[in-house]
């Protein structure tokens, strides 16, 4: 009964540093709209809902009960998956699972967050454990602090070399109209931006957005009368690492290493330098761009910061990372996650306008979150066989 | 009222306390710190690993650890960062008092790392590497604050 998967249309908000226009449930609804006139349809061929967003962030956790007139969910099964900064790779997931498990042919897929209505670094800080983690913490900032020292520390990087990083993701944003921060940086304005916790400075770091995300995905049963080209979902893989921040491997994203080892296995992939097109990461700040791209073995340790600074990731090198500008130029949370796989999707299908990248074949997107953990996605023009 | 004007409800001083159990595990942990200044961990019975947060389970193993071992209480810093951002501390609710160093303590005899404060009054001193101890409290609760923060030592 098992089906093959594919996404058959997106839609986002534009998203900013703040929305007073709009409560959450008009926010989402945007994000709604834009996905199903993307596909076509109506939410008459919807079958069920999956929606998230991080809890604790607007102090307000039932989505799935108050959003119901805005997300579509009138009388149809509404289901919540809140998983923290993997939220919105979670929901894509699980919508994989559902259609792919034959019992859902349509599902909606909607990540949201309004940053802008609470202190994120407190909202996120409650995400961890009251007695062992939160004395010394302080949001996300200072645990990717630590493992950028780590890195630096292991392989001799430097702050300049995370700065190439913002710069390449600022550069990208320009190109994308739902972006946030849609203004160059240099290295420079990195390099002279505040320092907030050793090594990251205020522009090697995400901002806080309000913005919605939406997703269809359909089975192979209709997904070709609905879309032309759709993007087909080649494998999913989830890992999760430790309890407390303590516990981790700091400098090394082991949950990524065995993301990608999956997926590329599912694929055939064994170059992915090579076999891969684009990248959508979940990259929440300068120095993952480096790390992570090492973890999912598209060069070697240590190998990452060479690679960037050749130009390798830009927009016309080998392997473009981030073409829509990625985390650093746009974080509502929630949303996250689930941009990285819409922008992937849209990669694939041919609908990224100026941030296309030609010819796409294989798209990876990827989330990441609370305890070192990764979400990732394949996306293949191809049908799997 | 003018025709765009869009409001914000704010929520003001509204406030909810939790109470959270450290369960029998952590609650030996700073028993131990607060009675005897010794630091303890929890030994994998399968894997030999030394967790310290102490914690019931071997996740790797799946199996049920009860081999206390005594561990630090010296140790090195595994990683860590300086915090200049002033932020809400939402276990106070107030601004957290920066800069602050934030480490990643490996004690001596133990895998996994503690987070605690490390002093900064020499930054130059706080490495990836240099040797620290913990400076007890004088007055101790039976909570991670039994040790004030861990001081560079080399």
């Amino acid at each position: 009964m098992a089906k093959r998967v594919a996404i058959v249309g997106t839609g986002q908000t534009f998203h900013k540093s703040h929305r007073p226009d709009v409560n959450g449930q008009e926010l989402i609804n945007e994000a709604v709209q834009r996905a199903l006139a993307d596909a076509d349809l109506t939410m008459k061929d919807i079958d069920a809902i999956l929606i998230g967003n991080m809890d604790h962030f607007e102090g307000i956790n039932y989505v799935d009960c108050w959003s119901v007139d805005g997300c579509g969910g009138v009388m149809k099964p509404v289901i919540k998956i809140t998983t923290g900064g993997t939220t919105g790779a979670s929901l894509a997931i699980g919508g994989y699972h559902m259609v792919g498990s034959g019992m859902f042919e349509k599902v909606l897929i909607i990540g949201w967050e309004k940053n802008s209505e609470s202190d994120t670094t407190g909202a996120i800080t409650t995400a961890f454990d009251p007695i062992w983690d939160r004395q010394v913490f302080a949001g996300a900032i200072s645990g990717l602090a630590a493992e950028a020292q780590a890195y630096m520390a292991r392989f001799g990087a430097s702050d300049r070399d995370g700065a190439r990083v913002s710069v390449r993701d600022r550069k990208h944003a320009m190109n994308n109209p739902h972006a946030q921060l849609r203004k160059e940086v240099s290295l420079e304005d990195v390099l002279a931006s505040p320092m907030l916790a050793d090594p990251i400075h205020l522009l090697d770091v995400c901002p806080r957005s309000d913005g919605a995300c939406a997703v269809i995905m359909a089975s192979e049963d209709s997904a070709e009368k609905i879309c032309p080209v759709p993007d087909w979902i080649w494998g999913t893989s989830a890992h999760n690492t430790y309890s407390y921040l303590g516990d981790g491997d700091w400098g090394r994203l082991t949950s990524m290493e065995q993301c990608a080892k999956e997926v590329f296995k599912k694929a055939g992939i064994k170059e992915p330098r090579k076999e891969l097109d684009v990248i959508e990461m979940y990259q929440p700040y300068s120095f993952a761009g480096l790390i992570w791209i090492e973890d999912m073995g598209i060069v070697g340790h240590g190998e990452a910061p060479q690679f960037v600074w050749d130009g390798n990731t830009d927009m016309g090198g080998e392997l473009p990372v981030n073409p829509s500008g990625g985390v650093i130029a746009c974080n509502p949370i929630g949303a996250t996650g689930l941009i990285r796989c819409a922008e992937a999707a849209m990669q694939v299908m041919g609908k990224a306008e100026g941030r296309q990248v030609p010819d796409v074949k294989f798209a990876v997107s990827t989330g990441f979150g609370g305890c070192m953990w990764t979400n990732m996605l394949l996306h293949g023009k191809r049908k799997p066989n | 009222m003018a025709e765009k004007e869009q409001l914000i409800i704010e929520s003001g001083d509204a406030a909810q306390p939790f109470k959270y159990a450290v369960g029998m595990h952590g609650s030996k942990f700073f028993t131990e710190t607060r009675d005897n200044m010794r630091l303890m961990g929890l030994k994998c019975p399968k894997c030999g690993k030394v967790y310290v947060p102490p914690r019931g389970v071997c996740g790797k193993c799946f199996v049920e650890m009860d081999d206390w071992v005594e561990v630090g209480p010296k140790g090195v810093i595994g990683t860590f960062t300086i915090l200049r951002f002033a932020f809400i501390d939402p276990e106070t609710g107030q601004q957290k008092p920066v800069p602050y160093g934030y480490g990643f303590i490996k004690l001596d005899g133990a895998d996994t790392l503690l987070q605690h404060y490390i002093d900064i009054k020499d930054e130059s001193k706080v490495k990836i590497g240099a040797r620290v101890e913990p400076v007890y409290a004088q007055e101790r609760k039976g909570i991670t604050r039994n040790i004030e923060y861990f001081r560079i030592i080399d």
